[in-house]
């Protein structure tokens, strides 16, 4: 008897929470994937392409999936590549030797507007629509909105676009990073190296 | 005489006033003596200013002047940005003279870099017009509250104190804060400088004017004008000045750097803790530098805009330290020379007190609104305030937690230091790195040399560009997804269109098939005229398709014809000479 409440009340809690949990799961459903949405917020949003995915969404969809390593992403560099890591919570991966050349000031696209040709190709490429210009009319770029992602210059035909890195200006100056120009120390191997033979001698 | 024995008597036994403590704060050699001795002389009108059109942080003030105009002593020069979320001030000439340049100039800046920059060349006449100044408000009790603040804000009147806040915004956004105490900021903490303090010497009555046109601009209470008991000239001036005013109190404080931060002065005064990230605004209280009440006397009374202020000349690098009343755009190089040049000892020159102050690389940089100190001397001298200016060695942290000690923002600089020594800005973030006032405490008293505070200014700017480079990409991210649901609503339109003329054909074709199999049961001789008609129209379609085909081959024929007269020999020859050319 005692055996036969157990069980009904084991089964009633079963069925119980059951319904809890199944009418919670399409209640409280998450569309789409929080995870690639959290990691979609640490790219810097280039749309570059330069991580072989085609773009920052679906690289951020390979990561959340654990499909693609934290260190492909160039334009966000060391700092983008941390954060990744500290959200993933997995171990700092070394960035690629060539991609770990960050360049200390973002760089826009600039069309040299006496070559420009307006064929359109590179308004086409623009990821985030920074280009603008119509057909025979000559284009330019939005310099506050272009994510300097280079995607405009393979298309362009008279190869009239170029990279310039922003100006130093009073607003975006930064302070250097201090050097910790510290003395270092002989490691404690070699003092006692030197205790043992003085002892010797 | 005996009025005013009795005020201070009575000041000093009414006012048993309670004053609190901040935490930590250090005693660095003050030098006060050095420049505090002679009065305030006008440094004279230089052969060039030089006019930053950006005195502060924020936006670039708009030039309404173009060269070659001559302008009156304050006549605008360039008025603040309208648009909004600008911060900006307008910028007056400080005397009269022609526009010789609007180009970029060397800023007082710890960047040096260059900015847009107002030259004038002064004709040294110094002539003012009616038409270019200001009316001067000698009865602003009757003027109401909009007026003054316009006023304020029409003289370009920003913070002196050293940040250069421009003080219309901050009155405007306090007047609905119900202001109960005006703080004013007499307590000068920085060592060297001595300009409020001669300034409250000589100008006490009017600094208590302009204090009492601030009153009455926020409706507060109260009023209390908080100095360092260094120096005691300046608070017997400025209780003398204000013996018969009931609301203003002038409180003596202790001795202690940097007693002068606003959020450590109004601990001293009232006892209250602005909290993290909170406004003095929030607890009844406004903040006012006592050159500021100063300026604000002046454009309110007098009608003069901002266009000199009191810049202390000092260090062991000048031969004679002294206070002047300068106009705004004048070099240091002018001002070394007006305080009898320098002498071998002047290695360096720090803008502002050696503890907040940079140093400047080149002297020929004009002076601006936030200038409130040009410091000529030596690395020796500089040493015993500040090590991040001497070439000390800096060696390892040894964790000895002095500098936790000294603190006035109570935040623990050695745990900061590791944590962007190791590039973990997140974690300075936690430890409250933007509470941080730059103060210097901690460099002065860290044995082992490190710049710490050299550190928090670069993470801090660091954690700024970041937000703003998050900032940027959230647009970007915005701008690449309208970008693909633009591509996508483009693709799904261009379909639904092709779908509807495919229909609206099927369904012409289905009426026409419609039509024939209805005539076909009704009438054959309609029938028969129906295929008639479309042999007659296969036919004629025949026949233009053979005649385009006879004129293609006729073209065709000629096109070879000419091809091997001309072209192979003209044509190639021409394209690569033009090639060569080019």
């Amino acid at each position: 008897m005692t055996i036969l409440t157990a069980v009904l009340i084991l089964v009633g809690l079963a069925a119980v929470f059951g319904l809890i949990l199944g009418y919670a799961s399409v209640r409280f459903k998450v569309e789409g994937d929080p995870l690639a949405d959290k990691v979609d917020s640490l790219l810097p949003q280039t749309q570059c392409g330069q991580c072989t995915f085609p773009g920052c969404r679906p690289y951020a969809e390979a990561i959340a999936k654990g499909e693609a390593p934290i260190n492909q992403c160039p334009p966000g560099g060391e700092t983008t590549m941390l954060a990744l890591a500290d959200l993933l919570d997995v171990e700092p991966l070394a960035l690629d030797e060539e991609d770990s050349k960050e360049s200390d000031m973002p760089e826009v696209a600039i069309i040299i507007e006496e070559d420009c040709i307006g064929c359109t190709l590179c308004i086409q490429a623009c990821p985030v629509d920074a280009i603008v210009g119509a057909a025979k009319m000559m284009h330019t770029v939005i310099e506050s909105e272009c994510t300097g992602c280079e995607l405009c210059l393979p298309p362009c035909p008279v190869d009239c676009i170029i990279m310039q890195p922003l100006d130093t200006t009073i607003d975006n100056w930064k302070w250097k990073p201090p050097v910790a120009t510290e003395k270092t120390y002989p490691v404690i191997p070699i003092v006692l190296e030197t205790n043992a033979k003085s002892i010797r001698s | 005489m005996i009025t005013v024995n009795s005020t201070n008597h009575s000041n000093e036994k009414v006012t048993p006033r309670k004053l609190g403590t901040f935490h930590g704060g250090v005693h660095p050699p003050f030098h006060k003596d050095d420049s505090n001795k002679p009065v305030i002389n006008f440094a004279g009108i230089p052969k060039r200013l030089v006019l930053p059109l950006r005195q502060q942080l924020g936006s670039d003030a708009e030039p309404c002047v173009s060269v070659g105009d001559s302008v009156y002593k304050g006549q605008l020069i360039a008025h603040l940005n309208h648009h909004e979320g600008a911060l900006s001030a307008n910028i007056h000439a400080p005397t009269s003279g022609i526009i010789a340049a609007i180009t970029k100039h060397a800023l007082p800046h710890p960047s040096g870099l260059q900015a847009q920059c107002i030259i004038i060349e002064p004709d040294g006449k110094d002539e003012s017009s009616s038409e270019h100044s200001f009316k001067p408000i000698t009865d602003y009790a009757t003027f109401s509250q909009n007026d003054l603040l316009e006023r304020i804000q029409q003289a370009g009147i920003v913070g002196l104190g050293g940040a250069a806040f421009p003080t219309a915004v901050k009155l405007a956004g306090s007047k609905n804060a119900k202001i109960k105490t005006l703080i004013i900021n007499g307590a000068e903490c920085e060592p060297y400088i001595t300009c409020d303090d001669r300034l409250m010497r000589e100008k006490s009555a009017e600094i208590i004017l302009g204090i009492k046109i601030v009153l009455r601009l926020i409706n507060a209470e109260e009023c209390l004008i908080g100095i360092e008991d260094n120096k005691p000239e300046a608070i017997e001036a400025m209780r003398l000045a204000s013996a018969n005013e009931f609301d203003i109190e002038v409180v003596s404080i202790p001795t202690i750097y940097p007693s002068g931060g606003e959020k450590q002065l109004i601990k001293i005064l009232t006892r209250k803790e602005v909290p993290s990230g909170g406004l003095p605004s929030e607890l009844g209280l406004l903040s006012q530098n006592v050159a500021t009440a100063y300026s604000i006397y002046q454009a309110v009374m007098e009608g003069q805009p901002l266009i000199s202020r009191i810049i202390t000349v000092t260090g062991n690098g000048i031969l004679h330290p002294q206070n002047f009343e300068v106009l705004i755009g004048t070099s240091f190089a002018h001002l070394a020379e007006q305080a009898g040049g320098t002498n071998k000892m002047a290695d360096h020159l720090i803008m502002g007190g050696p503890m907040m102050g940079f140093a400047l690389e080149d002297d020929n940089i004009p002076i601006i609104k936030a200038t409130n100190c040009a410091l000529f001397t030596s690395s020796t001298a500089l040493r015993e305030s500040n090590p991040a200016f001497s070439s000390q060695a800096i060696m390892p942290c040894i964790r000895c937690g002095k500098c936790m000690d000294v603190c006035p923002a109570n935040l623990l600089p050695q745990q900061l230091y590791w944590h962007i020594r190791a590039k973990d800005l997140e974690k300075a973030k936690e430890h409250n790195l933007k509470d941080c006032i730059d103060c210097g405490c901690c460099n002065y008293v860290c044995p082992s040399h490190i710049p710490l505070v050299d550190y928090y200014r670069f993470a801090k700017v660091e954690l700024r560009e970041q937000k703003i480079a998050q900032e940027k990409a959230d647009i970007s991210r915005q701008r690449h997804e309208f970008l693909l649901y633009r591509k996508e609503r483009d693709k799904r339109e261009r379909d639904e269109k092709r779908a509807a003329h495919k229909a609206q054909l099927q369904a012409k074709k289905a009426a026409i098939a419609k039509k024939k199999a209805d005539t076909g049961e009704n009438a054959d001789s309609d029938k028969s005229d129906i295929s008639n008609s479309d042999t007659t129209k296969a036919d004629a379609i025949k026949a233009a398709v053979a005649r385009a085909k006879e004129k293609k081959i006729a073209r065709e024929t000629q096109a070879d014809e000419s091809l091997g007269k001309k072209s192979p020999r003209i044509k190639p020859t021409k394209n690569t000479g033009t090639n060569d050319e080019i």
